[in-house]
């Protein structure tokens, strides 16, 4: 894959089709890869790796980019492309400025999996099929990949490319069963008390770093709520439990409905947070109270949060449903 | 004198200019009594409320956030509080999700004819917030004095 990729890349730059093309390099570590733009063959050459570890979801750049001179080409997975989509939706993009190179993907590995299965010293990953090949100082080992797979793609809601101007390779369809509101269901069978413990030690690793706000392609306002500094929440305040409550649950309210589920905001996350599964509420009590909706599926249809229909239910409904009476 | 230590909850009551701020005025007028512990902070529309306000009156001292609006259908901006029922649903959701006590929250529609639901309706839920006792998952120790 990488060397299709990349030989896409060099064409659409030789050819003058593209001004630039956004992909992966090698960052501080092997498996650590660095959002970069490109602007000539040589660089491609150089620099550019598609790995399994390459998990940077590039349509929030793309806000940028395409409002740059020029046209810009990016390579978007199969989640992207639905953060591009909804992007497109709030015309955040310059569409005709964007060349989008849809690729399959069958999911990303996560190194903290591979070292959690006992691999030290990790110096290199290698895929070959359905097995990684993995280099570590004290010698060579193998891993199935789906063992290695990020939490995000594990629970993959799709494998279907929903927006692109050309792909590569065969996309996949949209997986109905990915059982990835199995956690969201587990926490809503616990007592009010053991969610409340839950998510205290959770979000009380929380640094504010601000990463999961950054990164997240549905939070693209250009003025943010959380950086006014007289709001008493810009930053970590010291021994309080109320900044981390009211930054999480905020943060996830402002992309509720716009949401696509990327999981970018739990891949980053420095604090190894669950912060999709707040994201991921969200999306199962809107399927559940306003019918399925999928953030980015179309170009059409209304965010639940922003349209309504006359009968809806009251807001009492959760007294009586979303988990245990404490 | 005597000094009694019993738990006298704070109230926030977000209502709407149009119906529910009215009905407060009509449950005075008509002399129906309601705990002075509700504080009422009228609001153009309750769509006008942001979650960050509920979790703002947390912040500060509330122990209890009710929001009042024009019924479904009546609203005076034609369609605000068929918003305001869908993004309190969510938010009301969430906080429940992550172990908040959801019986602090509350949505009532009160239109401005309805001046004993109003009195009825803050004398219930101030009754329902005493029984929960102090708010102190939603605190924020700064605020405290």
């Amino acid at each position: 894959m990488q060397e299709l990729i990349k030989a896409k890349a060099i064409e659409l730059l030789e050819s003058g089709a593209v001004d630039r093309v956004l992909g992966w390099k090698a960052g501080e570590f092997f498996y650590d890869l660095t959002p970069a733009v490109f602007t000539s063959a040589a660089e491609v050459e150089r620099d550019f790796v598609y790995s399994v570890f390459s998990g940077a979801n590039f349509s929030k750049y793309l806000i940028a980019e395409s409002r740059k001179e020029g046209k810009v080409a990016a390579f978007l997975k199969p989640c992207d492309t639905y953060s591009f989509n909804q992007l497109l939706k709030e015309h955040r993009i310059w569409r005709d400025r964007v060349h989008v190179v849809g690729i399959a993907c069958d999911g990303m590995c996560d190194i903290d999996k591979i070292r959690a299965a006992g691999a030290r010293g990790v110096t290199a990953v290698e895929r070959d099929g359905e097995t990684l090949r993995i280099s570590t100082l004290y010698g060579e080992r193998t891993m199935a990949k789906a063992d290695a797979e990020a939490e995000r793609c594990v629970h993959c809601k799709s494998r279907k490319l929903v927006a692109y101007d050309e792909k590569l390779g065969e996309d996949g369809e949209v997986i109905a069963d990915s059982g990835r509101f199995d956690q969201v269901a587990q926490l809503e069978a616990m007592t009010p008390d053991e969610r409340y413990a839950f998510w205290r030690g959770e979000l009380s690793r929380c640094i504010r770093c601000n990463a999961c706000r950054d990164v997240c392609p549905a939070c693209s306002c250009e003025k943010c709520v959380f950086d006014n500094p007289k709001s008493g929440i810009a930053q970590k305040a010291a021994a309080n439990s109320f900044e981390e409550s009211l930054f999480h649950i905020i943060r996830a309210f402002h992309v509720a409905s716009r949401c696509t589920d990327c999981g970018e905001c739990s891949r980053v996350c420095p604090q190894k947070i669950p912060l999709h599964l707040l994201n991921r509420k969200f999306i199962k009590d809107i399927d559940e109270l306003y019918g399925d909706y999928q953030a980015g599926a179309d170009l059409e249809t209304k965010p639940p949060l922003m349209a309504f229909t006359t009968d809806d239910c009251e807001p009492s409904v959760v007294y009586e449903r979303g988990g245990k009476q404490g | 004198m005597q000094v009694t230590n019993e738990f006298k909850p704070t109230i926030v009551a977000f209502c709407c200019n149009w119906c529910s701020y009215a009905g407060a005025d009509l449950s005075g007028t008509n002399r129906l009594s309601y705990p002075a512990n509700v504080k009422i902070i009228r609001v153009p529309c309750s769509c006008r409320v942001n979650p960050m306000f509920i979790l703002r009156a947390f912040q500060r001292g509330a122990d209890g956030v009710i929001l009042c609006g024009c019924h479904p259908g009546d609203c005076h901006y034609t369609t605000g509080n068929y918003y305001t029922r869908r993004r309190m649903t969510l938010l009301f959701s969430m906080l429940d999700y992550l172990g908040i006590e959801k019986e602090r929250t509350r949505v009532e529609w009160v239109s401005a004819a309805e001046g004993a639901k109003f009195a009825a309706t803050m004398n219930e839920f101030v009754e329902t917030v005493t029984k929960l006792g102090e708010n102190k998952r939603l605190e924020d120790l700064r605020c405290k004095n």
